[in-house]
């Protein structure tokens, strides 16, 4: 069954639909972390609360696709009000003291998760468009997960260009080399990083709304999320868009092909990868700044 | 008639626990090229960093065309009018040449009538850089990288320009070159404060010198005072 080539490219478009997933959460993470040095360890916290989000505006509307537009939305106005009220004094702390309270956060999200809608899991209901199947080499596979793929290489290209091709891009890339003197030209680099760090969040957002119509969405779905996306971020570089596209996909691909292929090792796979990329390049993949 | 367009009132300075600036108190006459000489370690570059609000450590008035701006941050100092070309010429890497000058263009806020500075314009004066437009700020030589950083600077349209050591580590020849579009600049009237070690360089372009020493003010006047003065060099910069 293993060399089986059909059987390969099911798994492999597992694998990628969970890179893309990863992928909407890491970005914002990397980039935030690269452009300001702040280490936002709730960021899985938003993933979870853009699933609950979306399963709220489900029932309110009955419409995959309201959750979808309205829940990243929500999940970002809740990004803002921690900027405001926490997030923006921790931003010349030392690390430890983001780390604590960041970490913090996560709780206060739980319990928040718990007391809004119980212990249970549930789930957002798939569109109708994808909720069927389709044949791939005559096997049967979801369509709904060829969505999640084809949005997440939409999210890259649109990043992509922005980051690339536009002015706000070109301050975002410069503020990661040398914020200092972006300032010293005249730009409010805290406003640039503001935005991105709001784009984070929706993007956060984003996923868990997609995530929550094919994991189950309960209290404690942003850790083992959280886990896989500070490896991408570790593994792929920090504040790059390129070392969160290659990182995402490498432990995407390596956690699926890792469950499936050596599920004996399941467990350890995309952490000895880690190890081994981290050892060849302590400063990941693709890193923004050189290390120094 | 001429008026103040910087000035700098008993700044203090420090990092950690050492005390650099020590009550320093300089300023620059609009239309005018003040060069500050001092030896390694001075102050020098600690005085501007001081002045953009890159260190914000410091005590002091500090006042642009009259108005006090040592409690704003950096980019509000800038778009003020100021332009810095740091030591460190802080180029972006991840930038290519054109996106490196593209992001620093700005209109001119003052009242000036000096011709606007536009890629069209810094690519005249500085061809070299026209040419290298698509690499990347990592792949430049060091002298072409100060003319970046130099050209990065006119494209915000300044008022004043403020320069860390532009000759430091260059080829005699790009310092000659560097000189002479400064010179030009000048006769612009381009207001400047030049931090230098180069001392024929400094004194061809200054209105005024001013020496920094041990994080004081030792001496302030004209080029052609401060070439008699043996004492001064001797003692402030080890010549
Ligand atoms: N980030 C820093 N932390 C601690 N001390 C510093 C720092 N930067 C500079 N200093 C110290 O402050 C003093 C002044 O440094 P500064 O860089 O302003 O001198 P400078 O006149 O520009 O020298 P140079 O000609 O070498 O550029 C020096 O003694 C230096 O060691
Ligand atoms: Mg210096």
């Amino acid at each position: 069954m293993y060399s089986d080539p059909t059987f390969l490219v099911i798994q492999t478009l597992n694998g990628l639909q969970l890179a893309m997933l990863l992928f909407l959460l890491s970005v914002g993470l990397s980039v935030v972390f690269g452009l300001m040095n702040i280490v936002n360890l709730a960021h899985g916290t938003l993933y979870m609360f853009g699933a609950y989000f979306g399963i709220w505006v489900y029932n309110l509307t009955e419409s995959f696709w309201a959750a979808l537009a309205l829940a990243p939305l929500g999940v970002m106005l809740l990004g803002m009000f921690f900027y405001e009220i926490l997030i923006k004094k921790l931003r010349n702390a030392p690390p430890l003291q983001q780390v604590l309270v960041t970490f913090g956060l996560i709780f206060v999200g739980l319990d928040a998760v718990r007391m809004s809608w119980g212990n249970l899991a549930t789930s957002i209901p798939k569109p109708e468009i994808f909720s069927g199947s389709v044949l791939i080499f005559g096997e049967i596979y979801p369509s709904y997960r060829l969505f999640i793929i084809g949005l997440g290489i939409l999210v890259m290209l649109v990043l992509y260009f922005c980051l690339e091709r536009t002015r706000v891009g070109s301050i975002i890339r410069a503020g990661v080399d040398d914020r200092e003197m972006v300032s010293c030209l005249g730009i409010n680099v805290d406003l640039a990083f503001f935005g991105v760090f709001c784009i984070g969040c929706y993007l956060a957002g984003l996923s868990g709304v997609v995530a929550g119509a094919v994991f189950p969405v309960e209290p404690g779905m942003d850790m083992s999320v959280l886990i896989l996306t500070l490896i991408v971020v570790v593994v792929g570089g920090l504040g790059s868009l390129k070392g969160a596209v290659v990182g995402s996909l490498m432990i995407g691909l390596a956690e699926t092909y890792g469950q499936v292929f050596i599920p004996e090792y399941a467990s350890v796979t995309i952490y000895a990868l880690m190890a081994i990329i981290l050892l060849k390049r302590p400063g990941g993949l693709f890193p923004a700044r050189a290390v120094q | 008639m001429s008026r103040k367009l910087l000035e700098v009132e008993n700044l203090q300075a420090f990092y950690d626990l050492s005390h650099v600036l020590q009550g320093v108190s300089i300023s620059v006459m609009e239309g005018t090229v003040l060069s500050v000489l001092g030896r390694n370690g001075a102050g020098k570059t600690t005085l501007l960093n001081s002045i953009m609000a890159v260190l914000k450590k410091r005590e002091g008035r500090i006042l642009y065309a009259g108005k006090e701006i040592q409690s704003l941050p950096a980019y509000k100092i800038a778009s003020l009018g100021i332009a810095y070309v740091p030591e460190t010429r802080g180029i972006f890497p991840s930038l290519t040449v054109k996106e490196n000058l593209e992001i620093a263009a700005r209109k001119s806020v003052g009242t000036t009538n000096r011709e606007t500075w536009n890629l069209d314009r810094v690519y005249q004066l500085f061809p070299q850089l026209k040419d290298r437009a698509q690499n990347g700020g990592a792949q430049l030589s060091g002298g072409e990288q100060q003319m970046l950083s130099i050209a990065r600077a006119l494209m915000t349209n300044p008022d004043l320009l403020i320069l860390d050591e532009p000759t430091e580590g260059l080829a005699p020849r790009i310092v000659q070159e560097i000189e002479s579009f400064l010179t030009e600049l000048k006769k612009e009237g381009l207001t400047m404060l030049l931090v230098e070690q180069n001392l024929s360089f400094a004194t061809s372009l200054a209105d005024q010198i001013a020496v920094l020493g041990k994080g004081q003010i030792k001496w302030v006047g004209s080029p052609q005072q401060f070439m008699k003065e043996m004492e001064i060099q001797h003692t402030w910069l080890g010549v």
